[in-house]
Protein backbone atom coordinates (compact mmCIF):
# COMPACT_ATOMS: atom_id res chain seq x y z
CA UNK A 1 0.00 0.00 0.00
CA UNK A 2 1.26 3.68 -1.02
CA UNK A 3 2.24 6.38 1.37
CA UNK A 4 -0.46 8.31 0.47
CA UNK A 5 -3.07 5.33 0.91
CA UNK A 6 -1.63 4.48 4.68
CA UNK A 7 -2.23 8.66 5.15
CA UNK A 8 -5.84 8.27 4.26
CA UNK A 9 -6.99 5.08 5.88
CA UNK A 10 -4.35 5.89 9.40
CA UNK A 11 -5.90 9.62 9.31
CA UNK A 12 -9.54 8.28 9.07
CA UNK A 13 -9.46 5.60 11.44
CA UNK A 14 -7.74 7.66 14.62
CA UNK A 15 -9.83 10.73 13.98
CA UNK A 16 -12.81 8.34 14.38
CA UNK A 17 -11.75 6.71 17.25
CA UNK A 18 -10.74 10.04 18.95
CA UNK A 19 -14.09 11.11 18.43
CA UNK A 20 -16.01 8.09 19.86
CA UNK A 21 -13.49 7.89 22.74
CA UNK A 22 -14.57 11.44 23.91
CA UNK A 23 -18.26 10.77 23.67
CA UNK A 24 -17.58 7.28 25.63
CA UNK A 25 -15.53 9.24 28.32
CA UNK A 26 -17.41 11.09 31.84
CA UNK A 27 -17.80 14.38 31.87
CA UNK A 28 -15.28 14.89 34.68
CA UNK A 29 -11.84 14.43 32.17
CA UNK A 30 -13.14 17.87 31.25
CA UNK A 31 -12.09 19.31 34.45
CA UNK A 32 -8.18 18.82 34.56
CA UNK A 33 -7.45 22.03 33.91
CA UNK A 34 -3.75 21.17 32.29
CA UNK A 35 -5.93 18.89 29.29
CA UNK A 36 -8.12 21.83 28.67
CA UNK A 37 -4.66 24.59 28.33
CA UNK A 38 -2.62 21.98 26.37
CA UNK A 39 -5.76 21.09 23.75
CA UNK A 40 -6.07 24.66 23.01
CA UNK A 41 -2.37 24.79 22.89
CA UNK A 42 -1.54 22.70 20.24
CA UNK A 43 -3.37 22.87 17.28
CA UNK A 44 -1.41 26.57 17.93
CA UNK A 45 1.95 25.17 18.10
CA UNK A 46 1.56 22.63 15.01
CA UNK A 47 -0.53 24.54 12.87
CA UNK A 48 2.48 27.79 13.05
CA UNK A 49 4.92 24.62 12.17
CA UNK A 50 2.95 23.80 9.19
CA UNK A 51 3.18 27.31 8.06
CA UNK A 52 6.94 27.46 8.61
CA UNK A 53 7.99 24.62 6.99
CA UNK A 54 5.15 24.72 3.91
CA UNK A 55 6.55 28.03 3.21
CA UNK A 56 10.30 28.37 3.62
CA UNK A 57 11.37 24.42 3.24
CA UNK A 58 11.03 21.71 0.46
CA UNK A 59 12.43 18.87 1.97
CA UNK A 60 14.88 19.26 3.84
CA UNK A 61 16.20 22.55 1.93
CA UNK A 62 15.10 26.07 3.71
CA UNK A 63 14.51 28.62 0.70
CA UNK A 64 12.64 31.22 0.08
CA UNK A 65 10.80 31.26 -3.68
CA UNK A 66 7.05 32.49 -4.84
CA UNK A 67 5.62 30.64 -2.09
CA UNK A 68 6.62 32.98 0.64
CA UNK A 69 5.21 36.22 -1.00
CA UNK A 70 2.01 34.27 -1.95
CA UNK A 71 1.96 33.31 2.37
CA UNK A 72 3.17 37.12 3.16
CA UNK A 73 -0.19 38.01 0.84
CA UNK A 74 -2.04 35.89 3.16
CA UNK A 75 -0.84 37.74 6.34
CA UNK A 76 -1.97 41.03 4.58
CA UNK A 77 -5.22 39.94 3.64
CA UNK A 78 -5.59 38.62 7.23
CA UNK A 79 -4.89 41.84 9.09
CA UNK A 80 -7.28 43.68 6.96
CA UNK A 81 -9.87 40.99 8.26
CA UNK A 82 -10.43 39.07 4.64
CA UNK A 83 -12.68 36.27 5.00
CA UNK A 84 -10.79 32.37 4.81
CA UNK A 85 -11.82 32.03 0.52
CA UNK A 86 -10.05 35.70 -0.40
CA UNK A 87 -7.20 34.71 1.84
CA UNK A 88 -6.31 31.67 0.32
CA UNK A 89 -7.19 33.17 -3.28
CA UNK A 90 -4.97 36.30 -3.33
CA UNK A 91 -1.86 34.02 -1.95
CA UNK A 92 -2.31 31.45 -4.69
CA UNK A 93 -3.06 34.51 -7.23
CA UNK A 94 0.68 36.24 -5.76
CA UNK A 95 2.76 33.39 -6.00
CA UNK A 96 1.45 31.97 -9.81
CA UNK A 97 2.22 35.65 -10.96
CA UNK A 98 5.42 35.53 -9.42
CA UNK A 99 6.04 31.80 -11.01
CA UNK A 100 5.44 32.80 -14.10
CA UNK A 101 7.09 36.07 -14.03
CA UNK A 102 10.16 35.38 -12.33
CA UNK B 1 -45.92 27.80 19.30
CA UNK B 2 -44.22 31.01 17.43
CA UNK B 3 -42.07 30.93 20.38
CA UNK B 4 -40.49 28.03 19.90
CA UNK B 5 -40.52 28.09 16.04
CA UNK B 6 -39.33 31.50 16.25
CA UNK B 7 -35.91 29.48 18.16
CA UNK B 8 -35.74 27.36 15.89
CA UNK B 9 -35.46 28.94 12.74
CA UNK B 10 -32.81 30.77 14.64
CA UNK B 11 -30.75 28.15 15.25
CA UNK B 12 -31.63 26.24 11.81
CA UNK B 13 -30.01 29.65 10.20
CA UNK B 14 -27.08 29.84 12.47
CA UNK B 15 -26.32 26.40 11.42
CA UNK B 16 -26.76 26.83 7.29
CA UNK B 17 -24.95 30.33 7.63
CA UNK B 18 -22.00 28.11 8.71
CA UNK B 19 -22.26 24.80 6.78
CA UNK B 20 -22.01 26.85 3.63
CA UNK B 21 -19.24 29.11 4.82
CA UNK B 22 -17.00 26.56 6.22
CA UNK B 23 -18.01 23.73 3.33
CA UNK B 24 -17.09 25.81 0.81
CA UNK B 25 -13.17 25.79 1.98
CA UNK B 26 -13.51 22.31 0.99
CA UNK B 27 -12.89 23.41 -2.91
CA UNK B 28 -9.32 24.51 -1.14
CA UNK B 29 -8.61 21.64 0.85
CA UNK B 30 -9.80 19.16 -2.41
CA UNK B 31 -7.42 21.16 -4.39
CA UNK B 32 -4.28 21.31 -2.42
CA UNK B 33 -5.03 17.95 -1.84
CA UNK B 34 -4.65 16.75 -5.07
CA UNK B 35 -1.83 18.90 -5.66
CA UNK B 36 0.21 17.42 -2.93
CA UNK B 37 0.07 14.04 -5.07
CA UNK B 38 -3.20 12.31 -3.62
CA UNK B 39 -5.93 11.25 -5.82
CA UNK B 40 -9.38 12.71 -6.61
CA UNK B 41 -10.75 9.32 -4.48
CA UNK B 42 -8.18 9.61 -1.55
CA UNK B 43 -9.01 13.25 -1.35
CA UNK B 44 -12.92 12.76 -1.16
CA UNK B 45 -12.16 9.76 1.22
CA UNK B 46 -10.21 12.45 3.81
CA UNK B 47 -12.96 14.52 3.62
CA UNK B 48 -15.61 12.00 4.27
CA UNK B 49 -13.98 9.72 6.67
CA UNK B 50 -11.82 12.00 8.85
CA UNK B 51 -13.70 14.63 8.24
CA UNK B 52 -12.12 17.25 10.21
CA UNK B 53 -10.46 20.32 8.39
CA UNK B 54 -6.83 20.86 10.16
CA UNK B 55 -6.42 16.91 10.40
CA UNK B 56 -6.81 16.84 6.70
CA UNK B 57 -4.48 19.93 5.48
CA UNK B 58 -2.06 18.48 7.89
CA UNK B 59 -1.71 14.74 6.46
CA UNK B 60 -1.50 15.96 2.99
CA UNK B 61 0.90 18.65 3.69
CA UNK B 62 3.44 16.40 5.55
CA UNK B 63 3.43 13.64 3.35
CA UNK B 64 2.94 15.63 0.19
CA UNK B 65 6.23 17.34 1.64
CA UNK B 66 8.47 14.97 1.60
CA UNK B 67 7.32 13.14 5.34
CA UNK B 68 6.17 9.26 5.71
CA UNK B 69 2.50 8.06 6.53
CA UNK B 70 3.61 7.93 10.22
CA UNK B 71 4.38 11.58 10.61
CA UNK B 72 2.09 12.58 8.44
CA UNK B 73 -0.59 10.24 10.83
CA UNK B 74 0.95 11.74 13.77
CA UNK B 75 0.16 15.70 13.39
CA UNK B 76 -3.11 15.04 11.71
CA UNK B 77 -4.14 13.15 15.25
CA UNK B 78 -2.12 15.49 17.37
CA UNK B 79 -4.91 18.10 15.60
CA UNK B 80 -7.56 15.87 16.23
CA UNK B 81 -7.41 15.43 19.82
CA UNK B 82 -9.26 18.29 20.23
CA UNK B 83 -12.48 16.41 18.84
CA UNK B 84 -12.12 14.27 21.28
CA UNK B 85 -12.31 16.88 23.93
CA UNK B 86 -15.67 18.15 22.42
CA UNK B 87 -17.38 14.91 22.25
CA UNK B 88 -16.92 14.73 26.11
CA UNK B 89 -18.56 18.38 26.33
CA UNK B 90 -20.95 17.08 24.04
CA UNK B 91 -22.55 13.50 25.01
CA UNK B 92 -24.40 14.71 28.47
CA UNK B 93 -26.14 17.08 26.25
CA UNK B 94 -26.80 14.57 23.01
CA UNK B 95 -28.05 11.77 25.37
CA UNK B 96 -27.32 8.95 22.62
CA UNK B 97 -26.40 5.43 22.06
CA UNK B 98 -25.39 3.03 19.67
CA UNK B 99 -25.57 4.15 15.69
CA UNK B 100 -26.84 7.52 16.94
CA UNK B 101 -24.06 7.73 19.04
CA UNK B 102 -21.32 6.61 15.86
CA UNK B 103 -23.18 9.39 14.00
CA UNK B 104 -22.90 12.09 16.38
CA UNK B 105 -19.09 11.34 16.85
CA UNK B 106 -18.38 11.55 13.22
CA UNK B 107 -19.49 14.78 13.06
CA UNK B 108 -18.04 16.43 16.40
CA UNK B 109 -15.80 19.11 14.72
CA UNK B 110 -15.48 22.66 15.79
CA UNK B 111 -18.29 24.06 13.68
CA UNK B 112 -20.98 21.40 15.71
CA UNK B 113 -19.57 22.13 18.77
CA UNK B 114 -19.28 25.51 18.23
CA UNK B 115 -22.97 26.43 17.26
CA UNK B 116 -24.26 24.30 19.91
CA UNK B 117 -22.41 25.90 22.67
CA UNK B 118 -23.80 29.23 20.71
CA UNK B 119 -27.33 27.74 21.70
CA UNK B 120 -27.12 27.46 25.38
CA UNK B 121 -29.18 30.71 26.29
CA UNK B 122 -31.93 29.00 23.98
CA UNK B 123 -32.28 25.36 25.80
CA UNK B 124 -30.61 21.72 25.34
CA UNK B 125 -33.34 21.11 22.58
CA UNK B 126 -31.84 24.07 20.56
CA UNK B 127 -28.28 23.02 21.23
CA UNK B 128 -29.01 19.75 19.93
CA UNK B 129 -30.31 20.93 16.97
CA UNK B 130 -27.69 22.97 16.16
CA UNK B 131 -25.03 20.00 16.51
CA UNK B 132 -26.84 18.05 14.29
CA UNK B 133 -27.87 20.95 11.38
CA UNK B 134 -24.18 21.95 11.74
CA UNK B 135 -22.56 19.11 11.74
CA UNK B 136 -24.11 16.88 8.93
CA UNK B 137 -24.60 20.57 6.92
CA UNK B 138 -20.52 21.14 7.10
CA UNK B 139 -20.35 17.51 6.25
CA UNK B 140 -22.92 17.43 3.30
CA UNK B 141 -21.03 21.60 2.25
CA UNK B 142 -17.32 20.18 2.66
CA UNK B 143 -17.49 16.64 0.93
CA UNK B 144 -19.85 18.69 -2.40
CA UNK B 145 -17.16 21.49 -2.29
CA UNK B 146 -13.69 19.00 -1.84
CA UNK B 147 -14.78 17.27 -4.97
CA UNK B 148 -14.82 20.27 -6.96
CA UNK B 149 -11.98 21.76 -5.56
CA UNK B 150 -10.32 17.75 -6.50
CA UNK B 151 -10.96 17.71 -9.87
CA UNK B 152 -10.39 21.55 -10.29
CA UNK B 153 -6.70 20.85 -9.61
CA UNK B 154 -6.55 17.27 -11.78
CA UNK B 155 -7.76 19.47 -14.41
CA UNK B 156 -5.08 22.26 -13.55
CA UNK B 157 -1.72 20.37 -13.62
CA UNK B 158 0.90 21.64 -12.61
CA UNK B 159 0.18 23.16 -8.56
CA UNK B 160 3.07 25.32 -8.46
CA UNK B 161 1.59 27.43 -11.91
CA UNK B 162 -1.90 28.03 -10.06
CA UNK B 163 -0.27 29.30 -7.00
CA UNK B 164 -1.64 25.93 -5.27
CA UNK B 165 1.80 25.10 -3.21
CA UNK B 166 1.20 28.46 -1.67
CA UNK B 167 -2.13 28.01 -0.94
CA UNK B 168 -1.47 25.36 1.53
CA UNK B 169 0.80 27.56 4.17
CA UNK B 170 -1.85 30.49 3.63
CA UNK B 171 -4.71 27.99 4.56
CA UNK B 172 -2.70 27.26 7.92
CA UNK B 173 -2.00 30.57 8.62
CA UNK B 174 -5.36 31.32 8.14
CA UNK B 175 -6.57 28.57 10.47
CA UNK B 176 -4.14 29.11 13.49
CA UNK B 177 -5.12 33.05 12.92
CA UNK B 178 -7.91 33.19 15.47
CA UNK B 179 -6.24 31.57 17.79
CA UNK B 180 -4.02 33.94 18.39
CA UNK B 181 -5.81 35.60 20.58
CA UNK B 182 -2.79 36.46 23.58
CA UNK B 183 0.91 37.39 23.95
CA UNK B 184 1.00 33.62 25.36
CA UNK B 185 -0.43 31.76 22.27
CA UNK B 186 1.69 34.48 19.70
CA UNK B 187 4.91 33.82 21.78
CA UNK B 188 3.90 29.45 21.08
CA UNK B 189 3.48 30.41 17.62
CA UNK B 190 6.40 32.06 16.88
CA UNK B 191 8.30 29.13 18.92
CA UNK B 192 6.84 26.60 16.82
CA UNK B 193 8.07 28.17 13.58
CA UNK B 194 11.47 28.89 14.77
CA UNK B 195 12.24 24.91 16.65
CA UNK B 196 10.32 24.19 12.88
CA UNK B 197 12.68 25.58 10.53
CA UNK B 198 15.48 24.66 12.67
CA UNK B 199 14.91 21.13 12.74
CA UNK B 200 14.24 20.88 9.27
CA UNK B 201 17.52 20.17 7.92
CA UNK B 202 18.60 17.45 10.28
CA UNK B 203 15.37 15.43 10.53
CA UNK B 204 13.11 13.57 8.06
CA UNK B 205 10.49 16.15 6.68
CA UNK B 206 7.28 16.29 8.71
CA UNK B 207 9.14 15.21 12.29
CA UNK B 208 9.83 19.06 12.82
CA UNK B 209 6.05 19.70 12.84
CA UNK B 210 5.05 17.13 14.51
CA UNK B 211 7.63 17.46 17.72
CA UNK B 212 5.88 20.90 18.01
CA UNK B 213 3.43 19.87 19.57
CA UNK B 214 6.01 19.27 23.06
CA UNK B 215 6.49 23.54 22.95
CA UNK B 216 2.49 23.33 23.22
CA UNK B 217 2.97 21.07 26.89
CA UNK B 218 5.41 22.90 27.56
CA UNK B 219 3.74 26.11 27.55
CA UNK B 220 0.84 24.35 28.89
CA UNK B 221 2.96 22.89 32.28
CA UNK B 222 4.46 26.70 32.57
CA UNK B 223 0.91 28.17 33.37
CA UNK B 224 1.16 31.75 32.69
Amino acid sequence: MSVTWWGVLGTSAIAFALKYLGHCLPEKYLAYPLAQRVNTLIPVALLSALVATQTFTDENRLLIDHRSVGVAMAAIALLLRAPFPIVVISSALTSALLYHFI
Amino acid sequence: MPVVSDTTNSTLRDSLSVSLTVGAYGIAFGAASVAAGFSVLQSCLLSLLTFSGASQFAVIGVIGSGGSALTGIATASLLGLRNGLYGVRMAPILKVMGIKRVLAAHVTIDESTGVALMQEARGEKAMRLGFWATGWGVFLFWNLFTLAGALGAQAMGNPAAWGLDAAVPAAFLGLVWPRLDSGRTTLLALSAIALSIALTPFLPAGLPITLTAFLALAFGLARK
